[in-house]
């Protein structure tokens, strides 16, 4: 049981410290733009088959360097070329657009690759049991994740707090009209904004991809989540997402790590009752409702607090 | 006799920047009551605080009596207040004639109501006709709103406030803007418009203030210094020294 | 949707004018939905007429949120899938209990189906708005289909609740076994649905929509809550939704959880926003046009969702206001007789858009055919040319085509630009707003 806490524990951490990753690259994004980026999963999935293309090619880490910067490029181009020229048709267009941009990114993705899951391997360098916990191995590229996590969670906080341009970033979050306002090239930091938010999805991809499966349908999968977190958190806060990406890590994890169900706790229903809802919610275990979950909460919040845990502004 | 507004020790700040300090303001129910004062003094804001668009952070507003501090706008506007915008604020997509009906929509009882044919309700033609015909745009009624000129959308502004047929009239600087011929016109049709009615106005243009107030409030740094009828305001010098600035001799 | 302003003409002829061409649109709309299928009358065809006709109702209840009342939803298959559901469980029920309910009424349930969940659930969604509502719309949708490969009983798991469309009591002696009985049925179902939601646009409520979509913090200063709008039109949205789905449930005789979808939401807003959201016939050009690629780019290419997508991107950057913005656009000029002036620019577009066109389409399928090893062959068939996905001719074809042809396109567009302005100022001139 202590096993059980412990390790979930450490990976629901793991799988928070990787939300945050995607969330606070786009909380920056939506704050600063006003622009929700519904392609920011699809970027981290660019970011993971970049890794493992270029992984295949050069090895892993040049790939970890390459892969984000590849993809922060992208996003600098998407920015530039393509919600540059939305903007003027408002947000629900720039939203739209980044829609748009999901789905093809998705198709081209499923075109090279295929729809199968590939096959990128942890790093013979990493490809080891960093401890044993009771009696499971806790695998070191697990602890290096979350190093580079908490690593780039740090730089990201010095770069907001002590230099120019998080100053500027700052400003942005609660006030993007008036940066404007101050003549700062707005144009070119929202395209620096935008290549950065991108380049970390892409981090958070080149890492998670070997433990996690690198599939075309992994944007697909995660991107509701990230969703789900950012208006859980509360939309354009930094601190509202680290903490709803813990919590929602934290429950999705120890969701699946449980396998409980009503029918283990209180016995089966009489059989006679043959097929109904109450069957189905009698039987089903706590791993099998862990997918829906994070909406459960979504639900919830909503009800209760809909501007979110530490929402400050409206749309 | 109930005042149709009262302002009681109000104060309004924003996080830790106090912007409204123990406002107290009365207006007597059909009187003509502007409210003046420099840039920054807090007068939409004092606006925003009556219609309902925010709360304040204590003390009391009134309407005719009844407390409506902390409503919503809406539960505020049924009540009988209906307020302008300083930016226009129209609905830019819909034309004219469609700007004034819908303001005209839920006095006439329609509400929500899905099963009835807009263009079949006499009484909502008939009154938005009368409106367009007081603001003078009913030539216009079939432009897109956000197509008009500006001075004719300061004019339909003014003409969705009065459309619902509210007690109570609330212009935020409805002149802002115009010319001094589209002032006058303006001015006209505002004194026309709230015949019987009470109205709260917010204006920088002296002669507008002057021409149309039955009294004046003078409102300095979230704070009322001075409130009385044109001519003790005309005197006093608080107020010359705060605002209006000393005559030339 | 009125007219912008048009020359002095006495207000009563011109209203009646214009009642006696508003019926005969809709006149023409039924009569031409009757005759189909005696000109088309092939099986496939009779298909293909079946679906879009659903498409349609679902992409106009769909707008009813978007383009009425402002509100952009990732999760709308949610309320068109549940339709689906309350329909084939209430045929297996009124089969296996002799009720006296003939299919044609069976639609209805699947509209309650759709109202009662948004009923549910749309009072705490419509508390925000805007993007935030996008979200939780997306939250929503993900929420119900995977609840639905939870809840087997009620949907069936995987493989779904199939049912019988011949087993209820038959009504003119139609079983509606023969899929040219289903496409009456949906037809009847399609002129209904759509007078109601056009209906619904005309009422105090359909206006207020309209406003909310403007300007929401005005509605509430002229003594509207914008909340119980939204709401309200949530739930005629669901409703209609759910009619949809219920006819689609009756036409394929199986509800499943790929109805409650993400891709078939996506599928709706994609119909809906490239036909068009601003006008009422907006999503009906969507509907079929979508309909129509998706039926048959399926057979021509594996990569068919790509393009769909690049398509929306290309509507979204270059006319947001869809296909019946781009036409509506025209209207003026047609108006002010100075359509002319720019179709011969259109004319000398066209050649170079078609050889970018080709060149792009040639690029993603030489690309598909090499990566991802379908089995396919590398043979590519380009309007009956053959090309080999392997042969660096190919290659360098395709580029060519993508460079040259965007060069000299480029120009041309540049030509039209210039003939929109001539001719905008033409008809500004003779009093036609442009």
């Amino acid at each position: 049981m202590l096993e059980l806490i412990v390790i979930s524990t450490l990976n629901g951490v793991l799988f928070g410290m990787l939300l945050f990753l995607l969330s606070s690259g786009l909380t920056v994004i939506f704050s600063m733009m006003g622009v929700l980026n519904f392609a920011h999963a699809s970027f981290y999935m660019l970011g993971a088959f970049f890794g493992y293309q270029l992984t295949k090619w050069i090895g892993f880490w040049p790939a970890l360097i390459l892969a984000p910067l590849l993809v922060g490029a992208i996003g600098m181009a998407v920015e530039r070329y393509g919600l540059r020229n939305t903007h003027k048709h408002g947000h629900v267009a720039e939203l739209l657009l980044t829609f748009g941009l999901a789905f093809a990114i998705e198709e081209i993705v499923s075109m090279i690759w295929g729809r199968s899951p590939v096959d990128y391997r942890v790093p013979e360098l990493l490809d080891f049991p960093a401890f044993t916990i009771f009696s499971t191995n806790y695998p070191a590229f697990k602890i290096f994740m979350l190093a580079v996590s908490v690593l780039i969670f740090v730089v990201l906080l010095i770069v907001l707090k002590r230099t120019r341009v998080g100053l500027i970033v700052q400003a942005a979050l609660t006030h993007p009209n008036m940066v404007a306002h101050l003549g700062h090239n707005v144009g070119r930091v929202f395209m620096l904004v935008f290549g950065v938010g991108c380049a970390l999805a892409g981090v958070a991809g080149v890492i998670a991809g070997p433990a996690l499966v690198t599939q075309s349908d992994m944007a697909g999968l995660l991107g509701p989540i990230l969703f789900v977190v950012i208006v859980f958190g509360g939309l354009g806060s930094l601190p509202g997402a680290f903490i709803a990406s813990l919590v929602i890590g934290l429950i999705q994890t120890f969701a699946v790590a449980l396998n409980g169900s009503l029918a283990s706790a209180f016995g089966p229903l009489d059989p006679s009752m043959g097929s109904s809802v109450l069957t189905d919610i009698w039987n089903v275990t706590i791993a099998q409702i862990a997918p829906i979950l994070p909406y459960v909460l979504l639900v919830l919040i909503l009800i209760v607090r809909p501007m979110g845990l530490m929402g400050t502004r409206e749309t | 006799m109930t005042a149709a507004i009262e302002i009681r020790d109000v104060e309004k700040r924003f996080g830790n920047v106090g912007i409204i300090h123990g406002l107290n303001l009365s207006v007597a129910k059909g009187e003509r009551h502007a409210v003046i004062g420099p840039n920054g003094a807090g007068k939409s804001t004092t606006f925003n605080l009556i219609s309902g668009h925010i709360a304040p952070t204590s003390g009391e507003i009134r309407l005719n009596g009844d407390l409506i501090s902390g409503l919503r706008p809406f539960e505020i506007n049924r009540r009988g207040l209906s307020r302008s915008f300083q930016i226009t604020n129209v609905f830019a997509r819909m034309t004219v004639w469609e700007n004034v009906r819908c303001a005209v929509l839920w006095a006439t009882g329609h509400r929500y109501a899905f099963w009835k044919n807009v263009d079949d309700l006499p009484e909502v033609r008939q009154r938005t006709a009368e409106i367009l015909d007081d603001i003078n745009l009913f030539h216009r009624r079939d432009v897109p709103a956000g197509l008009l000129t500006y001075a004719e959308q300061r004019e339909l502004e003014i003409g969705i406030t009065i459309a619902g047929g509210a007690d109570v009239i609330m212009l935020d600087e409805p002149t802002a803007g115009m010319s001094h011929a589209e002032t006058e016109r303006a001015v006209a049709l505002i004194r026309r418009l709230t015949e019987g009615r009470t109205l709260v106005i917010v204006e920088h243009d002296m002669s507008v203030v002057f021409g149309l107030a039955d009294r004046i409030s003078v409102l300095v740094y979230g704070h009322i210094i001075a409130s009385g009828s044109p001519d003790e305001i005309r005197g006093n010098p608080k107020v010359k020294e705060a605002y209006l600035g000393e005559e030339a001799t | 949707m009125t007219d912008a302003a048009r020359p002095a003409s006495p207000i009563a002829a011109t209203a009646r004018s214009q009642d006696l061409k508003f019926y005969a649109i809709w006149l023409i709309a039924a009569i031409g939905l009757v005759a189909l299928p005696m000109i088309f009358p092939s099986g496939g065809s009779l298909t293909s007429f079946s679906l879009i006709g659903i498409s349609i109702i679902f992409a106009l209840s769909y707008n009813i949120l978007l383009g009425q009342t402002g509100l952009l939803s990732f999760g709308h298959a949610v309320y068109y899938g549940l339709g689906g559901f309350a329909v084939v469980h209430m045929m297996n029920a009124a089969a296996a209990h002799g009720w006296p309910i003939p299919l044609p009424f069976i639609p209805l349930f699947g509209g309650l189906g759709g109202l009662c969940f948004a009923a549910v659930i749309g009072w705490v969604m419509t508390r925000r708005a805007g993007t935030v509502f996008a979200m939780i719309s997306l939250g929503i949708g993900e929420l119900v289909a995977s609840s639905s490969l939870i809840l087997r009983s009620l949907f069936g798991g995987e493989s779904g609740i199939t049912t019988d469309r011949t087993a209820l009591p038959h009504m003119f002696g139609w079983t509606f076994g023969p899929q040219i009985q289903i496409y009456y049925l949906i037809a009847f179902w399609v002129m209904i649905a759509a007078i109601a939601m056009y209906a619904l646009t005309r009422t105090p409520f359909g206006r207020i929509c309209n406003a909310v979509r403007d300007n929401p913090e005005r509605v509430e200063f002229i003594g509207y809550d914008p909340h119980v709008v939204r709401y309200l039109a949530c739930c005629f949205s669901g409703l209609f939704a759910g009619i949809a789905g219920g006819l689609t449930a009756i036409n394929f005789e199986i509800a499943n959880s790929a109805y409650l979808g993400a891709v078939q939401s996506g599928l709706v807003l994609f119909a809906t926003f490239i036909g068009g959201t601003a006008y009422f016939f907006g999503p009906i050009l969507g509907a079929i046009l979508v309909t129509y690629l998706q039926l048959g780019l399926t057979s021509l290419t594996s990569v068919w969702q790509l393009y769909f997508g690049i398509i929306f991107i290309g509507i979204v950057m270059f006319s947001p206001g869809g296909i019946a913005g781009i036409l509506m656009m025209h209207r003026p000029l047609i108006r002010a007789g100075t359509l002319r002036t720019v179709i011969p620019s259109y004319l000398i577009a066209l050649l170079p858009t078609l050889v970018l066109i080709c060149g792009v389409i040639l690029g993603i399928e030489t690309i598909a055919r090499y990566t991802a090893n379908q089995g396919e062959g590398n043979a590519i068939n380009l309007f009956g040319i053959p090309f080999n996905a392997t042969a660096p001719s190919t290659w360098i074809v395709a580029i060519a085509m993508i460079v040259g042809g965007y060069l000299v396109a480029r120009l041309t567009w540049r030509r039209i630009a210039e003939a929109w302005d001539r001719a905008t100022t033409g008809a500004r001139d003779r009093g036609y707003l442009a």
